[in-house]
């Protein structure tokens, strides 16, 4: 069952590299993350690679897999074929550290702009009365690991290093709609997110949703509804006002 | 490397009242604690954020709300959570934990948790092993990325500051108290110290020391390893919880966590034969409160006040002792596992709703739709119950300073935890941590304890020490793979006394060993070099797990002996308690004599040493006010 397997993987640093051939012996029902940990167990002891749980959970695994943005953890070798060589590189969005590890505090300075859920004045106290219905929408986004494969796709800063200061992305854009979907969240971060957090970059081509691992609907539940709940906030007064009282949002912070 | 000229040009120095070590739920928790309380508060961790290993946990977060029975209130929780611990609990942290869980609960609600609903808008709860009534807050089966989420997300808005991928390799001393911690960064290697009069650690496991296992690579026994080194005391460390439901198939996952919210939510245990096994495995311990016959067992999911539990649900020690017989009789799965099966009792449906992460993990490592067949499992070392022996109320060690909350501590889930249980240990003693070690460093703050610049040094060079040249050639990955087979072989489900000695003599081998480690390339993100440090706390860790089950001559819970198959009421008053030998800050009473059978005048008593390393003796159990005792009455 079991065979050679040629890997080739990047090897470097912040002053550049080169793809390096290893040969590991893999066997059956394995995944790309344990090739990888063969060729540092015996024949790369320093091979910089980043994982944690190894079961889909922790999003720490995420590397370029024959140019596709994936989870290593969740990638199974038996998806190529045996004679062809797996090439494994960093994520190229981010700058890299060495190997496959890279710089993604891009992604935890976003995390730090983003207020946080702000209770309602009618229920300010937890436990709050919510229904299943209701607390859905913004699940769906909560299952989010923050593996920053949709970061990493996203063609807004995959080229465009420029377009970073203004962008948070599609893994915040679906922390703002979590937020905005919240059932007893009362803080309006609409504008915010159209002003400062750059949703208006998004031209929907969902590539983001194309890579979660987690088959979060990216586009479609959180990034469309957005935008629409902004062009209703920025330009339809009577619907911004509408909405604000039947949704009891407030402004939200000043921009 | 090590001289002083070179070291103060690369040290970073930083000066807090509070320093948190490890970001999981304890970790974060407890930051969120001291920072409330106006500690300055730094948050350590070896990953990046959100990362640690409670992101895995899946069932929930066993806590007495009572939102689907009425009946269940705090003491019914710290009855099921004594009991479930073979009474060996510190009974004081089980009634803190049960009175506190809802509020913390609570709490996650408030920063922004959202756990599945009941049909009348609260938190839903679910069934769980060695739990009368349905008690777990959940999301669905990934209910720990919840919880680090809503944590992450309210210590982030707070501004804490997070040391992210630093891995602490000391804690530094100023007389008998902790004057703070050093460390490095993973990505650059240089060092860094850390000043401050309180040091919480919340490390989390040991897993990674056993070959099949349900824990990250973070699981090295850091926390255990620091306190040891630090003067403080373990206890309890032979209780290791192996979890009865791994994947066993195929050998890439072998040891990944099946949630046991799959028994909870209606899943049934089947060997080859198909027979459901665990009605022959009930012990007399829990004969009252389980069902004997399948009629009964299958009624109680919508009726618990008639009904008894299903024998699936009794504690994981006694299911994963009861799979580990089935395999052994040859009534085992292709696999070599036993059968879980929850396509055959609930719908496709519900099986996708209550438990999408696993239906995800199934289909996607190895081909099984859960919906359709049954699943092949087999039992995966998941959790240690001993650990850093703390005061019940403040978390503090016997080392002034020192606090641990979480999985590294230790008392609180005697000798068996009950799932779901160490969810809400992590928040309920993260925040008691947290509070505690703010209030101390504020005592302290007109005398703040001095790092010494030789102790700076020391822990230096101790931490080139991989990189000395002229070493012999020691694979720090072959190493850690020859750990990881001797504590599984040896120090496993069960155990006995010569190959618990063959495995003291193993670790000690490979303890030599790993002092001439060789590592590849430079300082700069090197997991060899990274391991290599990992190892010398993992390996002084297997070795007080097996010193102290070679102490314990019983079996109970997370600590099954081959040679004393019995529960043993002598040892049920007993704690076994491990120090280094020279460093401790509190050990066995000179006056006490080597021989067993009877405690010491002082109340304790030295056990045979069985290594040079490490000293043990054995410690009388505290005993619960007669009306929290009264609680734990069969007939409760």
């Amino acid at each position: 069952m079991s065979y050679d397997l040629k890997l080739r993987i990047w090897r470097g640093d912040a002053t550049g590299g080169e793809l390096k051939d290893y040969v590991v012996v893999a066997e059956e029902g394995q995944v790309v993350l344990d090739a990888v940990h063969r060729a540092q167990a015996t024949q790369a002891n320093d091979l910089a690679v980043r994982w944690n749980c190894k079961a889909g959970k922790c999003g720490s695994c995420s590397a370029e897999v024959n140019g596709r943005p994936r989870l290593m953890c969740m990638t199974r070798l038996s998806i190529f074929a045996e004679d062809e060589p797996v090439t494994i590189t960093p994520l190229r969005t981010f700058p890299v550290i060495k190997d496959l590890v890279t710089d993604v505090s891009f992604n935890y300075e976003k995390a730090r702009q983003v207020p946080g859920f702000t209770p309602s004045a009618s229920q300010p106290s937890a436990p709050f009365k919510m229904f299943q219905a209701d607390v859905e929408r913004s699940q769906e986004f909560r299952k989010c690991i923050e593996c920053w494969l949709c970061q990493n796709t996203c063609h807004v800063v995959r080229d465009h290093e420029e377009n970073k200061p203004q962008f948070a992305g599609p893994r915040f854009f679906i922390r703002y709609a979590e937020l905005d979907m919240h059932p007893n969240d009362a803080l309006d971060r609409k504008r915010m997110l159209q002003d400062t957090q750059g949703l208006g970059f998004c031209n929907i081509t969902k590539c983001c949703t194309e890579v979660c691992p987690e088959h979060i609907k990216i586009t479609d539940n959180a990034i469309i509804p957005m935008k629409e709940r902004v062009v209703d906030v920025k330009f339809d007064p009577l619907a911004r006002w509408l909405g604000r009282r039947s949704r009891g949002k407030d402004s939200g912070p000043a921009i | 490397m090590t001289t002083g000229e070179t070291l103060a040009e690369e040290l970073e120095h930083h000066e807090y009242d509070v320093v948190v070590i490890g970001a999981g739920g304890a970790g974060l928790r407890a930051a969120i604690a001291s920072h409330d309380a106006g500690a300055r508060t730094a948050l350590i961790c070896r990953s990046l954020l959100g990362k640690a290993h409670t992101v895995m946990a899946e069932g929930g977060i066993a806590a007495a709300l009572g939102n689907l029975w009425p009946e269940d209130n705090w003491q019914v929780h710290f009855r099921d959570t004594m009991r479930g611990g073979k009474l060996l609990n510190h009974w004081r942290m089980a009634e803190l934990h049960a009175k506190e869980a809802p509020e913390r609960v609570y709490e996650l609600e408030q920063w922004g948790a959202l756990f599945d609903r009941t049909s009348t808008g609260k938190i839903s709860q679910r069934d769980f092993g060695g739990h009368r009534y349905a008690r777990l807050a959940h999301v669905g089966d990934r209910t720990g990325l919840e919880m680090i989420r809503a944590l992450q997300q309210r210590a982030v808005s707070l501004g804490i500051d997070v040391f992210m991928e630093l891995t602490v390799t000391d804690l530094l001393k100023d007389g008998g108290r902790i004057a703070g911690a050093f460390g490095y960064w993973r990505e650059s290697g240089r060092f860094v110290v850390f000043d401050a009069p309180s040091v919480i650690l919340a490390t989390g496991g040991i897993g990674k020391s056993w070959k099949v296992t349900s824990n990250s690579w973070e699981c090295t026994g850091d926390g255990h390893a620091l306190a040891l080194r630090a003067g403080a005391t373990l206890l309890n460390m032979e209780f290791v919880q192996f979890h009865p439901t791994g994947m066993v198939w195929p050998l890439s996952v072998r040891g990944l966590l099946v949630t046991e919210s799959v028994r909870g939510d209606g899943g049934v245990l089947r060997n080859s034969e198909d027979r459901r096994f665990m009605f022959d495995y009930i012990p007399e311990f829990f004969k009252a409160e389980t069902a004997d016959n399948i009629d009964e067992a299958d009624r109680w999911y919508d009726d618990k006040r008639n009904n008894r539990r299903p024998p699936e649900l009794l504690p994981r020690d006694e299911v994963a002792r009861a799979i580990n017989s089935e395999i052994k009789a040859g009534r085992g799965s292709p696999h070599g596992g036993v059968f879980l099966d929850i396509a055959s009792r609930r719908s496709p449906e519900f099986i996708q709703r209550r438990l999408p992460s696993m239906y995800h993990q199934f289909k996607e490592l190895a081909d099984v739709d859960i919906t359709k067949e049954p699943m092949e499992i087999g039992p995966t070392c998941h959790y240690v119950m001993g650990g850093v022996e703390v005061d019940p109320d403040s978390q503090v060690s016997v080392v002034p300073g020192l606090f641990a909350a979480g999985e590294v501590a230790g008392g609180m889930h005697g000798a068996n935890r009950l799932g779901g249980n160490s969810l809400s240990d992590l928040i309920v003693f993260g925040k008691r941590a947290g509070d505690y070690a703010a209030a101390y460093a504020k005592q302290m703050s007109g005398q703040r304890p001095k790092v010494s610049p030789a102790d700076v040094d020391h822990a230096a060079a101790e931490a080139l020490a991989p990189f000395r040249a002229g070493r012999a050639d020691e694979n720090p990955y072959t190493l850690h793979q020859e750990l990881q087979e001797t504590m599984q072989d040896l120090v496993g489900i069960i155990r006995v006394e010569t190959e618990l000695k063959e495995a003291l003599e193993k670790i000690s081998a490979l303890q030599e060993r790993a002092r001439h480690t060789s590592i590849e390339g430079n300082r700069q993100y090197n997991p060899g070099w990274h391991l290599a440090l990992d190892l010398r706390n993992m390996l002084l860790v297997s070795e007080a797990v097996a010193i102290a089950a070679l102490e314990r001559q019983e079996s109970r819970g997370g600590h099954t002996r081959e040679d004393y198959p019995m529960t043993d009421p002598f040892w049920g008053d007993l704690n076994v308690v491990v120090s280094l030998a020279g460093g401790q800050a509190k050990g066995p009473p000179a006056q006490g004599s080597a021989a067993s059978g009877s405690v010491s005048e002082s109340g304790q008593e030295p056990g045979p040493s069985a290594s040079p390393g490490l000293v043990i003796w054995r410690q009388p159990l505290p005993h619960p006010p007669p009306e929290l005792g009264e609680l734990l009455e069969e007939a409760h």
